[in-house]
């Protein structure tokens, strides 16, 4: 009998009732606040603010939520609320060296102005599993210093000195803008940094791992890596001047990588770059590592075909949220180009045995 | 929904993706780029069309949803909904009635008039893709109307299998100049892309829009003694009868017998309140 795939909406309907009740989980159980996420699954809100491309936290932790925790899902739902805001200016560049940090170091010296400070890390600490945390412990109050009040210089501005670091090329030009311009190719780095600082955090990560091992390898140190906040101005043009709009928290990490020189420039060590927001330090060293790699062709090095190095590649798929898509929609109905390769591949079978066939018979 | 504009998108990005849509008209087959916005739904879900249509639409229209040719399945039903609920538009299942019509995987049997849209979803609008994966390469060959690489690979077909082996996405050419992806409708449906609708097709994860004005020549890729065929399953609709729609196979019993049913949906409704019946239609009569 034939049973046509009908009362599509209804099932829709009845699928979203369904979800909903499996997101609440039992309801005997305490339901979580959008501050409790925010609060206790920070790194998590963090994750889905640098994916999304939004500065909000609380939005963030109710898309966790309303995702289950999924983070790709809650990135999207980000992603969709954020492409309907209206775009009303543009910051200022936000001056990291003005960053107050709850977290500095460096790999490349043993200290420097501004000190190494660790902060809240989970560097160093052992990987057991804390049973007193199933148990509701009370925390142990954390002790306190006060907090360096003049900016800490970036680590790579002692080693510009010497020239032994190559220097960024400043400029005033404004760079483009990738959610209001299509992504083209060849690209530039503003662009590609944009991308990198979005891209999804285990992506860009194996892209970085890559290069460590020996996939275009550029021996990256970190010069440093700091977290902290910072506030983001913006000029109003009824003011005349810039003011603070607010504050946000950013994860930078700039590498040090060595150079043995290209035929046109003197050896010297070069530099890659990862900004990202909030405390968010595997995806930032990763992005710089990545960042690095993809500069081979303005540093005059070779192409040496890994995939870290093709902007092409690592730009097109860099993107959690076009991947999933796309990935998850070749669960959508295709039986109409199903039945026509069904018609094919039987055609071609008949074909093919009428062609067997005969020659069985001659021999 | 009424904290969204009509349509869902602001009026800069409809404004941009109809200054999209007119290249496109102006350079038939030719791939825009468009800075393609995150929609509600995920990529690859239709967002191109999606955003296609919300561009195009207007209150007065009149939209058709369908997927795989059907007005009721999953998806088309969920995109027939956001536009209820973001536009209001009047929405119908009937082809005649349309507007607009959105479209994935299928053409309508129907034929369409001058004063309709049919929008199609795109996955991958480059046709020669999966022949050459970098995009400045492709777009390249585009520019130079280097497009032996596409006859190779058919060539290799018939030489390897006897036959072209695309069954869907067929290349065609558009007006002389541009091969075209036509999106994964089955090859069946290739010869009805020659129409006097307008056709516009949309990718929005690769974002990029293309269109096929009315009347505008569309050749499918083949060679002269292998030229190109629209096939489709050796069997009348079981329930409409029609010998000449594109039809869905469908596993009835764990014996494996199938029926054979029209993918137009609308088409095989309108064709048995006309009276026409099929081998099963009595037990049917619906």
């Amino acid at each position: 009998m034939y049973v046509a795939v009908k009362g599509g909406e209804k099932a829709i309907e009845n699928a979203h009732a369904w979800l909903a009740e499996e997101r609440r989980g039992a309801p005997d159980i305490a339901e979580l606040s959008i501050a409790q996420i925010r609060e206790q699954l920070s790194l998590a809100v963090n994750r889905v603010m640098a994916e999304g491309s939004l500065y909000d936290p609380d939005l963030a932790a109710l898309a966790i939520k309303q995702a289950r925790g999924d983070l790709i899902e809650a990135i999207f739902l980000i992603r969709a609320y954020r492409t309907t805001l209206p775009r009303l200016g543009y910051s200022n560049p936000v001056k990291t060296d003005e960053m107050a940090c709850d977290r500095r170091i460096s790999a490349t010296f043993k200290d420097a102005p501004g000190g190494q400070v660790l902060g809240p890390t989970f560097d160093y600490t052992h990987r057991l599993l804390d049973f007193k945390l199933a148990a509701e412990g009370e925390v142990p109050v954390a002790p306190t210093l006060q907090p360096r009040t003049e900016a800490t210089p970036h680590i790579t501005e002692f080693l510009k000195g010497e020239d032994i670091i190559q220097d960024e090329p400043a400029s005033d030009a404004t760079p483009g803008d990738l959610t209001r311009e299509p992504m083209e190719f060849p690209s530039n780095r503003p662009l590609r940094l944009q991308s990198l600082t979005r891209g999804d955090e285990g992506f860009v990560l194996g892209m970085a791992y890559s290069t460590q091992r020996g996939y275009a390898r550029n021996h990256a140190f970190v010069g440093e890596l700091r977290i902290g906040k910072l506030a983001v101005e913006m000029d109003i043009p009824e003011l005349g001047f810039a003011i603070d709009i607010g504050e946000i928290e950013l994860t930078e990490c700039e590498t040090v990588n060595q150079f043995k020189g290209s035929k046109t420039e003197p050896p010297q060590f070069t530099r890659g770059y990862g900004l990202v927001f909030g405390q968010s330090e595997r995806k930032s060293i990763a992005m710089a590592l990545v960042d690095r790699a993809l500069r081979w062709e303005e540093l005059g090095e070779d192409n040496l075909g890994a995939p870290a190095q093709d902007e092409e590649f690592v730009l097109s798929h860099a993107d959690n949220i076009q991947a999933t898509g796309f990935l998850e929609h070749i669960k959508l109905p295709h039986y109409v180009d199903f039945q026509s390769e069904l018609e094919l591949v039987r055609k071609l079978r008949r074909e093919a045995e009428e062609r067997i066939k005969p020659k069985e018979a001659a021999e | 929904m009424n904290e969204y504009n009509f349509a869902y998108l602001d009026e800069q990005t409809k404004r941009m993706i109809r200054r999209a849509i007119l290249k496109g008209l102006a350079v038939p087959g030719y791939q825009v780029p468009f800075a393609s916005r995150e929609m509600p739904m995920p990529y690859g879900w239709g967002t191109g069309g999606v955003q296609v249509s919300a561009a195009t639409l207007m209150p007065e229209d009149t939209l058709k949803v369908i997927d795989q040719g059907a007005d009721d399945t999953t998806n088309a039903v969920s995109i027939r909904k956001f536009f209820e609920n973001t536009a209001g538009v009047e929405t119908t299942e009937e082809t005649e009635k349309a507007t607009i019509i959105q479209t994935r995987h299928r053409i309508p049997e129907a034929k369409l008039r001058e004063d309709q849209i049919i929008v199609y979803q795109v996955p991958i609008p480059e046709p020669l893709r999966f022949l050459e994966p970098r995009e400045t390469e492709t777009r390249k060959m585009h520019s130079l109307e280097e497009y032996g690489l596409m006859h190779v690979k058919l060539y290799e077909d018939i030489s390897q299998h006897g036959a072209i082996s695309t069954a869907y996405a067929y290349p065609v050419k558009v007006s002389d100049r541009y091969v075209m992806d036509p999106s994964p409708i089955p090859k069946f449906d290739n010869p009805k892309l020659e129409m006097d609708a307008i056709q516009l097709f949309g990718a929005g994860r690769e974002q990029r829009i293309y269109a096929v004005p009315p009347h505008t020549k569309v050749v499918s890729l083949d060679f002269e003694d292998y030229p190109f065929e629209a096939t489709k399953a050796a069997h009348p609709c079981d329930l409409c009868g029609s010998d000449d729609s594109y039809l869905d196979e469908v596993i009835m019993d764990d014996a494996g017998n199938r029926m054979f049913v029209c993918s137009d949906t609308d088409f095989c409704r309108s064709r048995r309140k006309a009276g026409h019946k099929g081998r099963l239609a009595e037990e049917n009569a619906a």
